[in-house]
């Protein structure tokens, strides 16, 4: 008796996947043997390449925490988080998410933080390219208008709030000799790709606040309100230009979406 | 450049190699002479970004191969639309001289395995891959080529040879036929075969383009020489005389050099291709002077 193709190949996947599986039936070698070490190399294969593909997109991650214990923590996530789809340039979106709830990576509290900057930072390398909105248009508009309108996110825009100096320390990491955080506090970055560079932009709180709002969609107005409410010296004027010039949003939106 | 009209690909009969974002700006400025260069089609699609741009820019100066490794031809189940679409986006935009596939598998129920799993071959799983390729160049409109895989373990339901296998699925498509001449000896040496007497059933006929990689040796259960198909080394000597006997047999075709992991610097990544060259070069002459006599 032999199964079909479509069922061969669901225990042949099902074994690769999980080592406490017999092996797959059917499988030899040009002896005759039902080897172990062969099938190994392809449960192997997929582990290191999924493995592989993560440490590529959290170098730093990996550096805070060394390539052995990185290895692992991939590994675990990797059992149990294929990729949807054979893009593996998205793949580890929710990796951040899963190293919170990684008990052996507890006492480091600010690495899903760090994380979250590195999969902003490669989301918007992959992003639409799409040209910035212009400061120009924001002053073209009535003062009156301006709380009714709200922006577009750039398509590279993300933002990572962090009860930590996660910025800092991802930017510690960059070159070859990781610089002191001398100050331990809360932070927000802004990354966007406005050209062909990423950026990593700190907010202040204000702001932070601010572009949290604007990212959702909400009005100028609302977004200003929460700005003060977390910031009493938020400055509207300046924290607004200074987002719409970094590049976050690509067009903005009038009342009712009709322009004054 | 020169290319033979009967070929399944526009690439010239010269070496490539695999395109690596390290080398981007390299290569941009000093703009080496490479006959073409690969990437794998995966990594562009994302959405814009560096990687596109670059692309766009060595394309406008290479002939450019795209080389799928997440289709998933040899699956039982269905071919992805979506990936299909975001293929045919790719080669719309690229214009490449040559698309090419795997036969192997790597999705399934559970998701994307991200490795090449072997299948076997058999009258049942031949039809599968011959709906697939068919699918696959209608999807596309145009003709693809198809790579003989390297694998560590054997069938046993298998009752059909791998070249009968490949040359079957070619003679019913269309598709034309990717010649690993590392996957040759990978294989060859791993399930006890001679890899000659494999490239000299080949149907070299139909075949557009020819890949060279370096394995890794390890050994099986048994005590066996198991060779990895690594693709993180510079080639091997004995892969590069199988080379210079398939060249005997086919004449010179374009022939990528792969170097995925372990990315070396570019000059000695194109040290590979320059060798490569050479062997393509002596063949060109060898099958010259067989004319001429």
């Amino acid at each position: 008796m032999t199964m079909g193709f479509n069922e061969s190949q669901s225990a042949f996947a099902a074994a690769l996947l999980d080592p406490g599986l017999p092996l797959p039936q059917g499988i030899t070698t040009a002896r005759g043997v039902t080897d172990p070490l062969r099938f190994a190399v392809y449960r192997n294969n997929v582990y290191v390449g999924l493995t592989t593909a993560l440490g590529q997109r959290f170098p730093v991650t990996k550096r805070l925490v060394g390539s052995e214990f990185f290895a692992g923590m991939a590994r675990t996530y990797a059992a149990d988080h294929k990729p949807a789809t054979p893009l593996i340039i998205h793949y580890g979106d929710d990796f951040p998410d899963f190293i919170a709830a990684f008990p052996p990576a507890a006492s480091l509290a600010y690495l899903p933080d760090v994380a979250r900057i590195e999969v902003a930072w490669t989301r918007a390398y992959h992003a639409a390219d799409r040209l910035p909105l212009d400061v120009a248009k924001i002053a073209a508009v009535p003062p009156e208008r301006i709380a009714e309108m709200s922006l577009v996110p750039h398509p590279s825009a993300g933002l990572v709030r962090s009860d930590f100096p996660a910025g800092t320390i991802w930017s510690a990491h960059q070159g070859e000799a990781v610089a002191p955080v001398t100050e331990w506090r809360a932070e927000a970055v802004l990354v966007v790709r406005p050209a062909m560079h990423v950026e990593i932009r700190f907010l202040p709180p204000g702001d932070a606040a601010f572009a949290a709002c604007l990212l959702e969609g909400t009005t100028l107005g609302t977004a200003a309100q929460k700005a003060f409410a977390a910031a009493p010296d938020f400055d509207f004027g300046s924290a607004l230009i200074g987002l719409v010039g970094l590049g976050a949003f690509s067009a903005f939106e009038a009342f009712e979406g009709k322009l004054p | 450049m020169t290319v033979s009209a009967n070929r399944a690909t526009a690439l010239p009969q010269r070496a490539g190699l695999g395109l690596k974002p390290e080398h981007y700006e390299t290569i941009l400025v000093t703009r080496p002479d490479v006959g073409f260069f690969e990437v794998h089609a995966e990594n562009y699609m994302g959405a814009g970004g560096p990687p596109h741009r670059y692309l766009e820019a060595v394309a406008d100066l290479y002939p450019l191969s795209l080389h799928g490794v997440g289709l998933s031809i040899g699956a039982s189940r269905d071919l992805d639309k979506e990936h299909l679409k975001r293929l045919r986006v790719l080669i719309d935009r690229y214009r490449p001289q040559s698309f090419s596939e795997h036969l192997a598998w790597s999705t399934h129920d559970t998701g994307f395995l991200n490795d090449l799993l072997p299948l076997p071959y058999t009258a049942e799983t031949l039809a599968r891959v011959i709906d697939h390729v068919d699918e696959t160049q209608q999807w596309l409109g145009r003709q693809m080529l198809l790579e003989n895989p390297s694998t560590y373990l054997l069938f046993s339901e298998s009752t059909i040879d791998e070249v009968d296998f490949l040359a079957a699925i070619a003679n019913r498509t269309g598709c034309g036929l990717l010649l690993d001449v590392n996957n040759v000896m990978v294989s060859a040496v791993n399930h006890r075969l001679d890899p000659i007497a494999y490239i000299d059933r080949f149907p070299v006929e139909l075949v557009g383009e020819i890949h060279l990689a370096g394995y890794d040796e390890t050994v099986d259960y048994v005590g066996d020489r198991l060779l990895i198909d690594a693709h993180g080394s510079a080639v091997r000597t004995d892969v590069v005389e199988l080379y210079r006997h398939t060249l005997s047999r086919s004449g010179p075709l374009p022939t990528l050099i792969e170097w995925d992991n372990d990315v070396p610097d570019f000059a000695t990544l194109n040290a590979e291709a320059v060798r490569a060259d050479a062997v393509l070069t002596a063949a060109a002459v060898a099958r010259g002077a067989t004319r001429a006599a």
